[in-house]
């Protein structure tokens, strides 16, 4: 892992459009949606006989742009930019590395900014309701016109790790191995809360109009209050503590007002009002909502205690201190993997980061990640 | 990573012993199964499919970076979730010792596996049974380097106890070797007679009764 010096990765973000009228896809919903556009971005070369794709999975407000840059003046890497290129764990010179924006989304991928080809206006709150079930579904399809009938590995962490799951839930013959992170089989009640109280912040604020706002000015103080909650849910109380503690923000009394004094305010209302430049609140609204009504426990028992999964490889791994998705939501499913025989590997890291801790430049997690994926190229 | 020249003469005298008994392809679970020597091992030389469960993350993740399967925590409560019969072999070496309940532990590996492999210091080796009778003390040995107050072992266990507990609890003995190490248990031989007395481990394979 040396390349510090070695010349930039470049990517593009390409686009695949599918599920055009009449052939929609039909969602978990029952609803039909078409055409569907997802945006994905690629490195390295797919080998001759297809046994290299590595497919990474997004978090909520992610993208496609995993690792390297899109120009010159492309100033931030991709988000995993630590994780993912040539000769880093996730080595981009030994495996095909795919990222798609999930559906739902805006950063490309169609969701309820795009333009509903019925209307020829944004979607809006018209946009019909969509699940990790209907994104995975969206992300087979872009597999299958890639021309990969099995992916070496899957990754993702949060939001990504429920992809990462569904995948081997609903197409176990296609994945080899996977790698769910910092995640769940089902969203707790702890979480859905936070969920709905974000989405609250959002649909209260006035500007939100119900959804149809795309001609007006946005609800961004409602979007940027539900970032600040997430924020929240990502960090740790150590975290916080070790990052700002009581330290006030540019000065060195007390204000007696309510315009901030703590590092931390000013901290969360700095990513609020970055987040709103990049994300749309509608998105944010369906695809926590899909997070929420993620659980493969329902119904007829566990999904994921299935014998299509016994050949599957898992690397399993949480960190001490997320509260968001807590190890023992991981142990879970470490518990249901155990009874299909499956090859299950699992490894709690010692971090403070809280869930955040799965973004994080971290030794441990390279180790595991280049060494899981360095068995999966040879046993395949 | 400069796993593979790694061999079986280079691990524990013990563990050289289980290895043997082991069939190629069989599969493994070890537990408490450290840096994941012994599965190493087993993979290179005998295509085993084994998992190791182990408390030290550091441990773990050294394992998975070596290319196998590992699962971090506490035996004692991974075992339950796994069903009947997963496993062709369970390998216990030297940590039955530290065990609180052993006589839970047994019956639920052998439900889980067709057969346990234990090993464990015999606690009535010659040496110990003199360091008592002359010094009055808590015996520290080679084998059970600690004293009474920072020692891991929470258990006694002389090879005669062993086998009478195998009695008690109704588990067949199928296998059983009795051995002296030296060189830091890297080498060592097997004893033939007086084994209560002159081995420093004792090996056994268990299997439910016919």
């Amino acid at each position: 892992m040396t390349e510090k010096n070695a010349s930039p990765v470049r990517v593009e973000k390409k686009f695949f459009t599918f599920a055009e009228p009449p052939d929609e896809m039909v969602l978990d919903s029952g609803a039909r949606l078409g055409p569907i556009t997802l945006a994905y971005e690629t490195l390295g070369s797919l080998n001759d006989d297809k046994s290299n794709a590595v497919l990474i999975l997004h978090a909520c407000s992610g993208d496609s742009h995993v690792a390297g840059s899109y120009d010159e003046d492309d100033k931030r890497p991709g988000w995993w930019d630590n994780m993912v290129g040539p000769g880093k764990p996730v080595d981009t010179d030994r495996y095909f590395v795919i990222c798609s924006n999930i559906l739902g989304s805006c950063m490309g991928s169609t969701g309820p900014s795009s333009i509903n080809p019925a209307t020829g206006k944004p979607y809006g709150f018209d946009f019909p309701m969509v699940t990790i079930k209907d994104m995975v579904k969206a992300q087979k399809h872009l597999i299958d016109h890639l021309g990969i009938t099995k992916i070496m590995s899957m990754l993702g962490g949060s939001v990504g790790g429920m992809q990462v799951l569904r995948w081997c839930a609903d197409y176990p013959e296609m994945v080899q191995s996977a790698i769910p992170i910092a995640t769940t089989t089902r969203h707790s009640a702890q979480a859905i809360a936070f969920n709905e109280v974000a989405r609250q912040a959002i649909m209260s604020d006035p500007n939100w109009r119900g959804g149809n706002y795309y001609d007006d000015p946005g609800p961004d103080h409602g979007l940027a209050v539900a970032r600040m909650i997430g924020h929240v849910t990502y960090l740790s109380d150590e975290s916080m503590r070790s990052k700002f503690g009581r330290r006030l923000q540019n000065r060195s009394t007390l204000s007696f007002d309510f315009n901030g004094d703590f590092e931390v305010e000013s901290y969360l209302r700095y990513q609020g009002s970055k987040f709103v430049e990049r994300f749309d609140a509608n998105s944010l609204l369906y695809i926590t909502k899909a997070a929420d009504y993620f659980d493969l426990e329902r119904g007829d028992g566990n999904l994921l205690v299935n014998d299509a999964l016994a050949d599957i490889r898992f690397l399993v791994i949480s960190f001490t201190s997320d509260w968001l998705y807590p190890t023992y939501q991981s142990k879970n499913l470490v518990s249901a993997l155990k009874k299909n025989g499956s090859d299950v590997s699992f490894c709690e890291i010692d971090a403070r980061w809280g869930h955040d801790a799965f973004l994080m430049p971290n030794e441990q997690m390279d180790k595991l990640i280049s060494g899981f994926l360095e068995r999966m190229s040879y046993e395949c | 990573m400069n796993a593979e020249v790694e061999s079986v003469e280079n691990t524990r005298f013990d563990l050289q012993i289980i290895a043997s008994w082991i069939k190629p392809e069989s599969r493994i679970l070890d537990l408490g199964c450290g840096n994941g020597d012994l599965l190493h091992s087993l993979k290179q030389h005998r295509q085993t499919h084994g998992t190791g469960i182990e408390l030290s993350e550091n441990k773990v993740a050294r394992c998975i970076e070596r290319g196998l399967t590992v699962l971090q925590g506490d035996f004692r409560e991974e075992v339950n979730d796994y069903p009947d019969l997963s496993f062709d072999y369970i390998i216990l070496s030297q940590t039955l010792q530290q065990v609180m309940e052993p006589e839970e532990l047994i019956p639920e590996l052998l439900r889980i596996g067709r057969k346990v492999i234990v090993s464990f210091p015999n606690f009535g080796h010659w040496r110990i049974r003199l360091q008592i009778l002359f010094s009055g003390q808590a015996p520290v040995t080679d084998q059970l380097p600690y004293e009474w107050y920072n020692t891991p072992n929470i258990r006694v266990i002389t090879i005669r106890d062993f086998k009478r507990f195998l009695r008690i609890a109704g588990v067949r003995l199928a296998r059983e070797v009795a051995i002296n190490t030296h060189h830091h248990d890297r080498e060592g031989h097997i004893i033939k007679n007086l084994t209560n007395l002159r081995a420093t481990y004792g090996i056994m394979m268990l299997e439910r009764p016919a």
